[in-house]
């Protein structure tokens, strides 16, 4: 004789162990693995004053930073003497160091953002178009970032910007186009792994189009990837500017970037140390923090690893160093 | 391994094409009171006025039989040139890269291997700054401290061991930085691997795990972003050899586009284009060393 | 009812226990809180005998295998209880001991079969160097006298022309040639108790059957305690001597297989033994267990079972019933096991 259980579950009340407490919602959880990890918060919040420094910063100072005051030339940082504005020292000319850093902040984000920005598009789009054809037009997109790759970026810089001459539009360009290889090879790599996987197959056999699946199943695996892969390579295209605006093919004056001040300075290395120094600083100091926010990305959007984030940082290495486990 | 020539032929194309653009070095090579007639005869002791197609026609025999031409600037083969700057900047690369790699293997397992423990977390910390440091600030800098001030090293120029040390630590720190944490991140991962719990559960210590069973598994991403760095060293040679004068391919390349030296610009191009398709196949070649599945697909 | 073996009867000797696990805990912690997923679980494992823990995915069994060899996540922790194995050189606490002496014990004492035999074997080295590892490691074999130990096991355990594949890759072979290895591994040093992790679940039933003859030639060979962990009762009614039923971290029910197969004392075992359609007619709905198993974040207090259980009264919600003997050699852990009969 069959009994039908009954099928009511029960309410459950309690946790046995520790604090009940609901499923976070989405944006929540993300806080808190940043919260988690010291350090990476840290790096966020270092970025996003970088960010809005460069977004209002040249509002607030006006021309503070273009006013020439030749009483006032190589001073020394530090000291309040000759204003609060000169507190970072004056060039030359007498420009408030500080007020150019900040001019500077926003031309050197105004280059590398878009620049990241479109070779990821491109370079992602491509990536996922051939890595989900495969056949010739994943080999015709590889051998295209093979070329690419093959020459040295910064030497395709330089004679780029030399024959067309140095604009922010120009240097942008150029960067992007020498990124573009290592997006399309992480977007390819990934998106062709998935063509072997059964949901990909799956949605092909109700119909679904190639530009659909793409966005729907392929995009959103392969997006963490690349935003990690994108952060690395802003710190990557910064370094890139400033070493263009160094050798003298970048940024050029009366424009300021913190490279192009790096090489102004570098002649009064002896005299006025503070010229190279200090903008040299904010370029280590963003490059450093956006490393360190896409080393957190990377642990973060992989499920596999995300425990790490979620255990606490001394806990963690006590484990693995003394525990019990083998 | 001939669709990887490919890149190489764009590449001398390319070469070619840009340095066209650059603009006609009649001017720059000439004094502006030259007159119509001088002009004409530097055009034609140089090949400037054959048209377009002809000059790639000789480009292209010279690139094979390896002549370039001459230098506008010395009237040198540019050939012999780029040949004799080349090891310069060979030996710098080589050694850089060496000691990268093997500081990454070192720091990078034992940062794996305790993670999240204070020592790792100062190592990436280390790691990561060294990966984004601007080369240039730092070389000055280093400049700056230990030659200005502190005079213990030279400012430029390539004579004795002393004047090796700020050009290679110039040039390491960032190849020394990502692959820190690409061996890092490698190695965590392989340590937990289901292998290595394998590997534990027959009792194998931890310095076997490490070494015999994770390293070699680490090994294969890391390769990749060893040969990446490689080609970008380039790069930072250039940088590099123009903040010391080092007597590089880099510095080469830089003066001739400068210069418009079309020949030496071609001959140096190629030069480095053609390392870096071996370097290619080298690295497939120790892909394929390390890991039996890409020697011998499994048998069905 | 389902067929049992003949062999599990109550002629098996009562020896000491090769392992001993007594209110075995583990803890995780996950974003949202800390989570029981082992639950004082206690069970004994003898030599010669098999010991299956039986029970769906996600019960904890697997979890309680790697606690044992000391393989937790670290986000996992083991937070009570004892397991005490007995070796050649005495007693030892495997949740208590230091790291050496830990490593002593793997592979010589105690070693460990997993699921998936493609990922546990290392893609990079060849099958000999691993097979040879475990006499390089705990007896200081040089490379070529444990290479031809490696061929003898592999011999052992029905891997055709040792020899030659010695040198192969571990991608080169079958499913289930690997798990031979993998088998071979693990009683390389004759271990006294070796834990199956769902041995035979990634093989063809063909292949199954194989396996689990050799597991069962080279149990009465080494005189091992094998403890068998799988969800699969033909399995269990097969090979296994004595099983302990897990649900939700708990064990509810221990015993003989004839015993607890005939007699099941607890309406999870029963509502288990009922679901498999040997006598299903065409036509009738097949029979299951309503509900699902409890989300571990929020498990009620008392019984884990009573949501699923129609014999759940108050008792059941308040007070959570632990094991108490049944039978001979027979325990379950329910308020009501002589009820289980009528449901």
């Amino acid at each position: 004789m069959s009994t039908q259980l009954d099928l009511v579950p029960v309410k459950p009340t309690t946790a046995i162990v520790g604090e009940a407490s609901p499923r976070k919602s989405g944006r929540a959880v993300w806080f808190r693995l940043l919260a988690n990890d010291r350090v990476a918060a840290c790096a966020a919040v270092v970025l996003a004053l970088v960010l809005l420094t460069a977004l209002f910063g040249p509002m607030l100072i006006g021309n503070v930073a273009t006013s020439i005051d030749l009483d006032n030339s190589n001073q020394a940082p530090f000291t309040l003497a000759h204003g609060w504005a000169n507190v970072l020292g004056t060039d030359p000319l007498g420009r408030s160091m500080l007020a150019r850093l900040i001019v500077a902040s926003r031309t050197t984000l105004s280059v590398a953002i878009p620049a990241v920005v479109i070779s990821a598009v491109i370079g992602s789009l491509i990536g996922m178009w051939a890595g989900f054809y495969r056949g010739w037009r994943e080999t015709v997109a590889m051998r295209v970032a093979d070329v690419i790759m093959s020459f040295p970026s910064l030497l395709l810089a330089v004679v780029v910007l030399y024959v067309f001459s140095p604009s922010a539009a120009n240097i942008v360009a150029v960067l992007a186009l020498t990124r573009i290889p290592v997006y399309l090879r992480t977007a390819r790599a990934e998106s062709a792994e998935l063509q072997s996987r059964l949901f990909v197959d799956a949605a092909r056999t109700f119909g679904a189009s190639a530009p659909s699946i793409i966005t729907r199943h392929v995009l959103p695996i392969v997006l963490p990837t690349l935003l990690t892969v994108a952060t690395l390579d802003f710190c990557y295209v910064m370094l890139a500017e400033s070493s263009l605006s160094f050798l003298g093919i970048g940024i050029q004056p009366p424009d300021v970037s913190w490279g192009l001040m790096v090489a102004q300075g570098r002649t009064y290395l002896n005299s006025a140390w503070w010229l190279s120094f200090f903008p040299g600083l904010a370029i280590v100091i963003t490059t450093v923090s956006a490393t360190i926010l896409a080393a957190w990305a990377r642990i973060a959007t992989d499920p596999g690893q995300r425990w790490r984030l979620t255990v606490p940082q001394k806990r963690l290495s006590r484990f693995t160093k003394t525990g019990k486990a083998l | 391994m001939y669709t990887s020539a490919l890149p190489l032929i764009i590449v001398l194309l390319g070469v070619f094409l840009l340095a066209r653009l650059t603009g006609d070095p009649t001017s720059l090579y000439l004094p502006e009171s030259a007159t119509e007639a001088q002009r004409e005869a530097f055009a034609l002791k140089n090949g400037f006025d054959r048209p377009l197609l002809t000059q790639l026609g000789d480009y292209f025999t010279g690139v094979v039989h390896l002549d370039f031409g001459t230098s506008l600037r010395t009237g040198e083969s540019a050939s012999e040139m780029a040949f004799r700057a080349f090891p310069a900047t060979l030996q710098l690369a080589a050694t850089t890269m060496l000691l990268a790699v093997v500081g990454a293997i070192v720091i990078g397992c034992w940062a794996a291997y305790r993670p999240n423990s204070l020592a790792d977390r100062f190592s990436s910390l280390l790691s990561m700054t060294g990966a984004s440091i601007p080369d240039f600030w730092f070389a000055i800098t280093g400049v700056w401290l230990f030659a200005v001030l502190l005079g213990v090293l030279p400012t430029s120029g390539t004579d004795g061991p002393l004047a090796w040390i700020l050009p290679i630590a110039t040039l390491m720190i960032r190849p020394l930085g990502v692959l820190t944490q690409v061996v890092r991140g490698a190695m965590v991962s392989a340590l937990s691997a289901p292998y290595v719990r394998l590997a534990r559960s027959k009792g194998a210590g931890d310095l076997r795990v490490v070494t015999h069973h994770a390293l070699r598994n680490a090994a294969a991403p890391a390769l990749t972003v060893a040969g990446d760095l490689a080609v970008g060293l380039i790069n930072g040679a250039v940088v590099v050899e123009a903040i010391f004068g080092w007597p590089g391919i880099g510095k080469l390349m830089i003066d001739a586009i400068l210069q418009r030296d079309f020949a030496v610009l071609q001959a140096a191009v190629l030069l480095t284009a053609v390392s870096i398709f071996v370097l290619n196949i080298a690295i497939d070649a120790c892909y394929a060393l390390l890991d039996a599945r890409v020697r011998e697909p499994a048998r069905v | 009812m389902t067929a049992v073996a003949e062999h599990s009867s109550a002629d098996v000797v009562d020896a000491d226990p090769a392992l001993q696990v007594e209110g075995l805990t583990v803890d995780i912690r996950t974003i949202s809180g800390t989570v029981r997923a082992v639950n004082d679980v206690s069970f004994e494992a003898r030599r010669g005998e098999t010991l299956a823990l039986l029970g769906e995915s996600g019960c904890g069994k697997s979890m309680t295998a790697t606690a044992l060899v000391g393989l937790l996540e670290p986000v996992a922790e083991v937070t009570a209880g004892s397991a005490k194995l007995t070796g050649r050189d005495g007693v030892a606490d495997l949740l208590a001991v230091d790291r050496k002496t830990r490593r002593r014990l793997a592979g010589t004492e105690l070693a460990i079969v997993f699921q998936d035999a493609l990922t546990a074997l290392n893609p990079l080295y060849t099958v000999g160097t691993q097979l040879a590892e475990p006499f390089q490691i705990h007896h200081g074999m040089k490379s070529k006298e444990a290479k031809a130990k490696a061929v003898e096991l592999m011999a052992r355990v029905g891997i055709p022309q040792p020899e030659t594949r010695l040198n192969s890759y571990p991608h080169q072979f079958s499913g289930g040639m690997r798990q031979r290895l993998l088998i071979a591994m693990a009683v390389a040093l004759n271990p006294r108790v070796l834990i199956a992790d769902e041995p035979t679940t990634a093989l063809d039933v063909t292949v199954q059957a194989q396996i689990m003859e050799l597991l069962r030639g080279l149990r009465s060979e080494y005189d091992m305690a094998v403890v068998l962990i799988t969800h699969d009762l033909a399995l269990v009614a097969e090979e296994a001597d004595r099983v302990a039923v897990m649900y939700a971290g708990n064990i509810v029910e221990t015993g003989l297989v004839s015993e607890v197969f005939a007699n099941p004392r607890h309406p999870y075992t029963k509502g288990l033994l009922d679901s498999v359609p040997v006598n299903a007619v065409r036509g009738e709905e097949l029979k299951s267990i309503g509900g699902a198993p409890p989300d571990l974040h929020s498990i009620p207090q008392g019984c884990a079972y009573q949501a699923r259980c129609p014999l759940a009264q108050d008792v059941c919600r308040t007070t959570r019933p632990t094991l108490n003997p049944v039978g001979s050699r027979h325990q379950s852990a329910c308020h009501f096991p002589q009820e289980v009969v009528n449901v």
